[in-house]
C-alpha cells in the first residue's frame, strides 16, 4: 500500500485521527472517522443527527437520547485488529422489536477500514455476530417454502420482525433516524446467519457468523469480560455438534467390537468334548422306581477357565423330560448343578396349527477352570409306557453375544446422551424462533 | 503499452500516455481535459473540482484480476440518487483495457463486449433476461447517473456528455453486464463482481491516521 514504514505496528496505532467539525446546534467538537463516506453523523451530547453531506451540517433529527442513553460496549473510535485488518468502531445502534407486546433489543456496532470498508457486530444477550452485506440475493430452495440458499448452503426462516432503530450514536454511511423502521428476516444455519431487511421496496440481504465475546474482548482491548451468553441464540453452533457426529465414534467403536468379536469367535476352541446319547424309560418316573440317576466317563476340560455350553437334544412331542446335571471335577469335587427341562407341544386349535417349546435347550456354565470332569444325569419325565431319547452334547469355550450385546449398549450411552441434548439445545433455539411467515416478495 | 510523447497546447508540460488507445487525458499540471487528434493534442476544456470520495483507489493503483495486472489510469465518477461511484479505466497488462466499477467497497471488473444489437434504452425493464455469449443475465437496476468528474486517461471522449443511463445486469453466479446508454450507440460491458481483497490492490490513496 502506499506507504511502507520499517516498523508497521502488528497492533493499530493509537489514537485515530479526526477531522474537526462542530455540532450547528450545540456546538460540541464531532469526529468524523470514515472520511467521506460518512452520510449520517449524530452529535454526541444534544443527539442531532446531522447530515454529513452537506457542509453546513443540516440537522435532520434530534432525538431524546438522554432520557434513555444506551452505553455501547465496544467505545466509538476503539480500533481493533478484526478479520485480519484494523478496525474502528465508527458508529452504534440499538433497534428494538416487540413480539407479544415485549420489547426485545439488540445492539450495532459499525466498523470501518478506509481500505477494507465496514463490518457489523451484533450483540443480543451475549450473543455476538460479525456481518457484511452481501452483494447477491439469496435465492428461495426450490421446493421448499421458508428456507433460502446460498453460496449452496440451506438457511431455514427463524425469525420476521419489524425493527425499530430505538438509539444511535457515532456516524453512518446511510442516513440514519431514530424511530425508523424496518422488516428483518433471519434464516439460520449455524454457525451462520443469513439477514434480510427491508424498508419501503429496497432490500438488502447480510451474512453474519456467530462470535464468541471472548474474541470480541480480546479484539478491541476492552476492560473485564464480556457479558455472559443467556439462553441459546438463532444461529449459535450446538456446543453438542450436529446430532449424526456424535455417533461416528461409537460406529466406529461398535465396528471395532464387531471385529473383536469375529476374531475371538474364530479363535474360540468351540471344542465339544462329550456327546452322548440315552435313552430314559418313562416307566422307570414310578416313585416306586429306584433313582435313575448315573455318571458319564470322565473328559478332559482343556485351555484356560472359560464356560461351558451344555446342549440337551431330546425326542419330545407333546411331553416333556427335566434333567439334573452336576459338572463335577474329578479332583477337586466341585460341581456344577444345572437343572434342565426339554418340552415340545404342537397341536391344531380355531387360529390354526401351534407349536409350544423345542425339542433342543441350550445352557452355558460361566468360568469352568480346565481339568478332568465327568456329569452326573438324573432324568425325569411324566411317568408312561414310552422312551424318551435324549442327546447330551457338551461344548468347551463359547463365544457369549450377550456380552457383545451388552457392550454395544454401554458403547451407545455417551452418544444416545449427547443426541439428547443436541435435540434439546436445538428445541431451545428454535423454540424463540417466530414471527410471521418470510418476507420475499418485492425481491428482485 | 506505447507512450507517444505530447505537450499541453495549454501550459506546455508533458503529456504521456499510459494506453495506446486513450482518447482523452487531463494534464497533470493544469487540469486542462485533452483530445488526441490524428496530429496533435487538443485542450476540450478544464476539469471542475473533483468531488470528495472515500474511495482507497486512485490513478496509480495496481491490482490483478485473474492472471493480469492491471494499473488505473483513469477515472469517470457519476453521481445517481444513491450518491456517487466511480469507474476506473484499467490498463491491462495485455495491452487491452478494462474497468474497475467501484461504488461503496463494492467491486467489479467489466470489458468491453464487441459491438452488437442492443435493445433500446426505454425497452428494458428490470427482471427482464438476456443472454450474451451463453450467460443468462436478468436485469437488475436501471440507473440514471450524471458525469461528475474525470480523471486521467479515458478511451473516449467525454466534454460533450452529461447524463448517462446505465442498466446492469447479474448472472446467477458472479458475472455482471452493463448496458451504457450514454452514447447513441450503447455499449455493453461484461464482466465479474469481485472481492476487493482478491483484486490485491497496491499503491492505494492514503488515509491520515491509517498506516496503509
Amino acid at each position: 500500500m502506499a506507504v511502507v514504514s520499517g516498523d508497521a505496528p502488528d497492533r493499530p496505532a493509537a489514537p485515530p485521527k479526526v477531522q474537526g467539525l462542530n455540532c450547528p446546534k450545540c456546538g460540541a467538537a464531532l469526529s468524523v472517522r470514515s472520511f467521506d463516506h460518512a452520510v449520517s453523523i449524530v452529535c454526541g451530547s444534544c443527539h442531532s443527527i446531522l447530515d454529513a453531506k452537506d457542509p453546513q451540517l443540516r440537522i435532520l433529527q434530534q432525538f431524546e437520547g438522554k432520557v434513555h442513553e444506551v452505553q455501547p460496549l465496544i467505545p466509538l473510535g476503539r480500533r481493533g485488529r478484526w478479520h485480519g485488518a484494523a478496525y474502528e468502531l465508527i458508529g452504534f445502534q440499538q433497534r428494538t422489536i416487540a413480539v407479544d407486546g415485549a420489547h426485545y433489543s439488540w445492539h450495532e456496532y459499525l466498523l470501518f477500514n478506509p481500505f477494507k470498508g465496514f463490518r457489523y457486530l451484533t450483540q443480543y444477550d451475549g450473543h455476538w455476530n460479525d456481518s457484511v452485506t452481501l452483494r447477491s440475493v439469496p435465492d428461495a430452495t426450490r421446493g421448499v417454502i421458508g428456507t433460502v440458499t446460498h453460496e449452496g448452503v440451506t438457511y431455514r426462516h427463524f425469525q420476521t420482525a419489524t425493527a425499530v432503530t430505538s438509539f444511535v450514536l457515532g456516524e453512518f454511511p446511510w442516513e440514519v433516524r431514530v424511530g425508523e423502521s424496518a422488516r428483518v428476516s433471519d434464516y439460520v444455519a449455524p454457525p451462520r446467519v443469513l439477514s434480510r431487511e427491508a424498508t419501503g421496496n429496497e432490500a438488502t440481504w447480510s451474512i453474519g457468523q456467530y462470535t464468541s465475546g471472548r474474541d470480541v474482548w480480546a479484539a478491541f482491548a476492552l476492560p473485564g469480560s464480556p457479558p455472559k451468553a443467556v439462553g441459546v441464540y438463532a444461529n449459535q453452533p450446538s456446543p453438542y455438534g450436529r446430532a449424526g457426529r456424535v455417533w461416528r465414534p461409537f460406529l466406529k467403536m461398535a465396528g471395532a467390537l464387531l471385529v473383536l468379536m469375529i476374531v475371538l469367535s474364530s479363535l474360540a476352541l468351540k471344542s465339544q468334548v462329550f456327546k452322548h446319547t440315552y435313552t430314559f424309560d418313562t416307566r422307570r418316573a414310578q416313585p416306586d422306581q429306584p433313582e435313575s440317576s448315573f455318571v458319564t466317563e470322565v473328559f478332559d476340560l482343556q485351555g484356560h477357565t472359560s464356560n461351558v455350553e451344555l446342549t440337551t437334544e431330546a425326542s419330545v412331542s407333546n411331553n416333556w423330560i427335566g434333567v439334573s446335571y452336576a459338572l463335577i471335577n474329578e479332583d477337586t469335587g466341585q460341581a456344577y448343578d444345572v437343572g434342565r427341562e426339554v418340552s415340545y407341544y404342537s397341536g391344531r386349535d380355531q387360529d390354526g396349527a401351534w407349536t409350544e417349546g423345542s425339542t433342543r435347550d441350550v445352557a452355558v456354565i460361566p468360568s469352568v477352570p480346565p481339568g478332568r470332569y465327568y456329569l452326573r444325569v438324573e432324568p425325569d419325565a411324566d411317568p408312561g409306557p414310552g422312551t424318551i431319547r435324549y442327546t447330551v452334547i457338551l461344548r468347551r469355550d463359547v463365544p457369549s453375544f450377550l456380552l457383545y450385546g451388552l457392550a454395544l449398549l454401554a458403547l451407545a450411552i455417551p452418544p444416545g446422551f449427547a443426541t439428547w441434548r443436541s435435540m434439546s439445545f436445538e428445541q431451545a433455539r428454535w423454540a424463540e424462533s417466530g414471527g410471521s411467515a418470510p418476507d420475499m416478495g418485492s425481491d428482485s | 503499452m506505447s507512450q507517444p510523447g505530447a505537450n499541453c497546447p495549454n501550459c506546455g508540460a508533458p503529456v504521456r500516455f499510459r494506453w495506446s488507445s486513450s482518447v482523452q487525458t487531463v494534464c497533470e499540471y493544469c487540469q486542462s481535459i485533452l483530445v488526441r487528434t490524428d496530429v496533435d493534442l487538443r485542450k476540450v476544456g478544464t476539469v471542475a473540482d473533483l468531488p470528495r470520495d472515500g474511495s482507497p483507489v486512485q490513478i496509480g493503483t495496481e491490482g490483478r484480476y485473474r492472471h493480469l495486472s492491471f494499473v488505473t489510469i483513469g477515472r469517470v465518477i457519476y453521481e445517481y440518487d444513491q450518491g456517487l461511484w466511480s469507474e476506473w479505466h484499467l490498463a491491462m497488462s495485455d495491452g487491452k483495457n478494462g474497468w474497475l466499477s467501484d461504488a461503496q467497497f463494492e467491486y467489479a471488473v467489466t470489458f468491453a463486449a464487441p459491438r452488437r444489437q442492443m435493445p433500446a434504452a426505454g425497452a428494458v425493464n428490470v427482471n427482464q433476461r438476456y443472454e450474451w455469449d451463453g450467460v443468462q443475465y436478468t436485469v437488475t437496476t436501471i440507473t440514471d447517473a450524471r458525469y461528475r468528474g474525470i480523471q486521467g486517461e479515458l478511451p473516449f471522449q467525454t466534454w460533450d456528455k452529461e447524463k448517462a443511463r446505465f442498466i446492469d445486469l447479474r448472472s446467477a453466479a458472479a458475472n455482471c453486464a452493463t448496458l451504457d446508454y450514454s452514447d447513441a450507440d450503447p455499449v455493453l460491458y461484461l464482466g465479474e463482481i469481485v472481492d476487493g481483497d482478491a483484486l490485491q490492490l497496491k499503491n492505494l490513496r492514503s488515509f491520515e491516521g491509517w498506516p496503509s
